[in-house]
């Protein structure tokens, strides 16, 4: 760890697969104690950036650091430091939960009385517990993911590197799998994971916005709101579609993004252009459609920042 | 090397085997089945050549030269033949591989010159069998003249050495009873373990990739080296226990005699494993795929172990680029060592060369194979 609380540090990181530019001189660096996300849609280069953070693949170019060691020089060194879990389970399904948990404490050298004691402190955390003596490879999507993450903090790691860890996982596993994060940023530990979903982004302390392999945007998630251009109307409706297509390249209107049963809508200015979009909505048919002012969420600022760039 | 490390991932594989039908089928019947297949199925004697006879003369003393082909051992007689016509047709239908001609006044020419010819055909579309019934057909005849000669001389008032001629005793040692079987089993046993040795270790790295395993496993300070020695190790037991098995069914069941030190065959054993275990160890870095992984080591032992050996085929007859290709076949060190201690009883120092070539061979396949793998994805 650097003096200024810098714990992982990436500069200018490039790596291209054949003619694609897979990550494209991503810069980031992340703090002591921080829940640092890289969000983006698939392919937009966070597998990528995570498995370099790793030492698994060589970038091309950059530089890492990684709680003062420098990953590209000394990446078994810096993998004592680290701890990974990539986004395909990769425990061992023929394995026991227990046996998995003993293989990984083993590799990383813990003491017998440390793993005895962190394990059942996670499995009970993970509810994990009755399936100790369970192939891991007969555990459900969430119960693997908990035993992954179990796996991976059988030591103590400076750096925990989550790669999707919650994709396919149902929202109680989910909402237990974050309890043990918030925990675990507690006792110090920096946590970097990249999700597709934009309520966990909400969940982080800082944000990377990914595009195409390029880190556009990062900041705090309140941060990053505030500089979405515009304002956001919603407007529930039984058939959003309709209004979308109603209201979309409307004068004022910078997006239109369906949300369930709501349609968001990003205008300009929003006290003049709310009863503009209430008479238009009125003329199709429409009238009394309520139009409300909203807060934006992460999806509406990943959208207004980087969709607008990629259709343009 | 830390030893805990490689004591997790011995432990870990050896479960995984264990779990694994597969795997165990691989370690555990496959050495059976081949001993089965090539103890039983590969021998070079030929017993009871089917042998056609044409007898113009169709005497008493005719009937005893077919007697003495016959009462060799070496022929059975399948039929005898009518006329000339009848030799191609028998040896066209496959009736036999051999034919004895014995011309019509082979009697005659005895008792007047006490020399006589009879002729021998042979069906030389199988060289090596030809090859062996002709030696089989030239001792019978040997024979014969003999006890010919004996009557020739005793018809003519002659001492039998005044007639006789020179006779060649042959003597053979180390295989007695010239049985192809000693000397083949040993070999046979090489054989199956560089198979068997081989596919075993083929999965062990292919499998991490293809399970996605490995990606995890390389993020751990698990070092190249650590990895090599944990994975071997299992495989290293199954391999001792399925050279005992083999070596065990060489020597009590085929019964080939066993004339040399055990230690030194458990040295040279052990390191023979070693050898084929980190040859299929460099296979599997190579390859990500099991099957392929598999289907490699296969290709690769199976036929330049079988041809090039020395197994069944004479490494000395062979052409010298052949030959020269075959120093890095290294069964065919192991196959020399068990050829040596079964039969000759030879001690560490007669066996000196190809246990040294066996060394090399470990030295240059466990350092590539610790070389070939790098905790990486790319």
């Amino acid at each position: 760890m650097s003096d200024d609380g810098t714990v992982v540090e990436a500069r200018s990181l490039s790596k291209t697969f054949g003619r694609l530019a897979a990550v494209r001189s991503a810069t980031f660096a992340v703090s002591r104690g921080e829940i640092f996300g890289l969000v983006g849609p698939d392919g937009a280069g966070k597998t990528t950036i995570m498995r370099m953070l790793a030492g698994v693949l060589r970038p091309d170019e950059g530089d890492i650091r990684v709680d003062g060691v420098e990953v590209l020089r000394e990446p078994e060194r810096a993998k004592r430091h680290l701890s990974y879990m990539p986004q395909r389970f990769g425990l061992y399904e023929d394995l026991t939960v227990g046996e998995n948990i003993f293989f990984y404490g083993e590799l990383f050298g813990v003491t017998k009385t440390e793993r005895q004691e962190r394990t059942s402190r996670l499995l009970e955390a993970a509810g994990l517990v009755p399936f100790q003596r369970r192939l891991a490879g007969q555990l459900s999507g969430g119960m693997k993911q908990k035993l992954g993450l179990i796996c991976a903090l059988v030591h103590t790691p400076a750096v925990l590197l989550l790669d999707e860890p919650t994709t396919g996982v149902d929202p109680v596993s989910r909402r237990e799998f974050w309890s043990i994060l918030y925990d675990l940023r507690e006792t110090g530990v920096t946590i970097l994971l990249s999700t597709a979903y934009m309520d966990e982004a909400e969940r982080c302390s800082r944000l990377a916005l990914l595009s195409a392999g390029a880190i556009r945007y990062c900041d705090t998630p309140a941060r990053l709101k505030e500089q979405m251009p515009g304002a956001l109307v919603s407007i529930p409706s039984s058939d959003p579609r309709r209004v979308r297509a109603l209201l979309s390249g409307q004068p004022g209107v910078l997006g239109v993004l369906l949300m369930g049963d709501r349609v968001h809508v990003r205008v300009d200015n929003r006290d003049r252009r709310t009863p503009e979009l209430a008479r238009l909505l009125a003329a199709q048919g429409l009238a009394g459609a309520l139009i409300e002012p909203a807060e934006p969420g992460i999806e509406d600022v990943f959208v207004a920042l980087l969709g607008g760039q990629e259709a343009a | 090397m830390n030893g805990r490390r490689v004591r997790a991932i011995a432990v870990k594989e050896a479960l995984q085997v264990w779990r694994d039908p597969r795997s165990l089928a691989v370690a555990l019947l496959m050495p059976f089945m081949q001993l089965v297949l090539l103890g039983y199925g590969v021998s070079l004697d030929i017993k009871h050549v089917p042998l056609c006879v044409y007898d113009q003369e169709m005497s008493q003393q005719s009937r005893a030269v077919v007697d003495g082909f016959v009462s060799s051992g070496w022929f059975r007689l399948a039929r005898a033949l009518p006329n000339e016509a009848a030799i191609r047709t028998a040896m066209n239908r496959d009736q036999c591989s051999a034919v004895l001609v014995i011309p019509a006044d082979f009697s005659r020419r005895l008792a007047m010159t006490g020399r006589a010819t009879l002729q021998g055909i042979f069906d030389a579309t199988d060289v090596n069998t030809t090859n062996i019934a002709m030696g089989y057909a030239a001792g019978a005849t040997a024979q014969l003249q003999s006890t010919f000669e004996a009557k020739y001389a005793a018809a003519h008032g002659l001492t039998p050495s005044a007639v006789g001629s020179v006779d060649l005793e042959p003597s053979t040692w180390f295989n007695e009873t010239l049985d192809s079987r000693n000397f083949i089993i040993p070999g046979v046993v090489a054989v199956i373990l560089a198979l068997v040795g081989a596919q075993l270790t083929s999965l062990t790295i292919s499998r991490e990739w293809e399970r996605g395993t490995m990606e995890q496993l390389i993020s751990t300070p698990v070092t190249t080296l650590e990895l090599m020695a944990g994975k071997l190790t299992p495989y290293f037991v199954i391999g001792l226990a399925d050279a005992a098995f083999c070596l065990g069914a060489a020597i009590f069941w085929f019964k080939v005699p066993f004339r040399g030190d055990v230690s030194t065959l458990f040295v040279t054993t052990a390191l023979f494993i070693l050898v084929v275990l980190g040859f299929g160890y460099l296979i599997s870095v190579r390859v990500r795929s099991q099957l392929g992984a598999s289907q490699i080591a296969l290709l690769v032992t199976l036929l330049p172990t079988t041809l090039l050996s020395g197994y069944t085929f004479p490494l000395d007859q062979m052409p010298a680029p052949i030959r020269a290709i075959s120093l890095v076949v290294y069964a065919r060190y192991y196959v020399s060592i068990l050829r040596g201690l079964f039969l000759k009883g030879s001690g560490l120092a007669d066996l000196a060369a190809p246990l040294a070539g066996l060394c090399v061979s470990a030295l240059i396949i466990l350092w590539l194979a610790a070389r070939a793998f790098h905790k990486r994805l790319d």
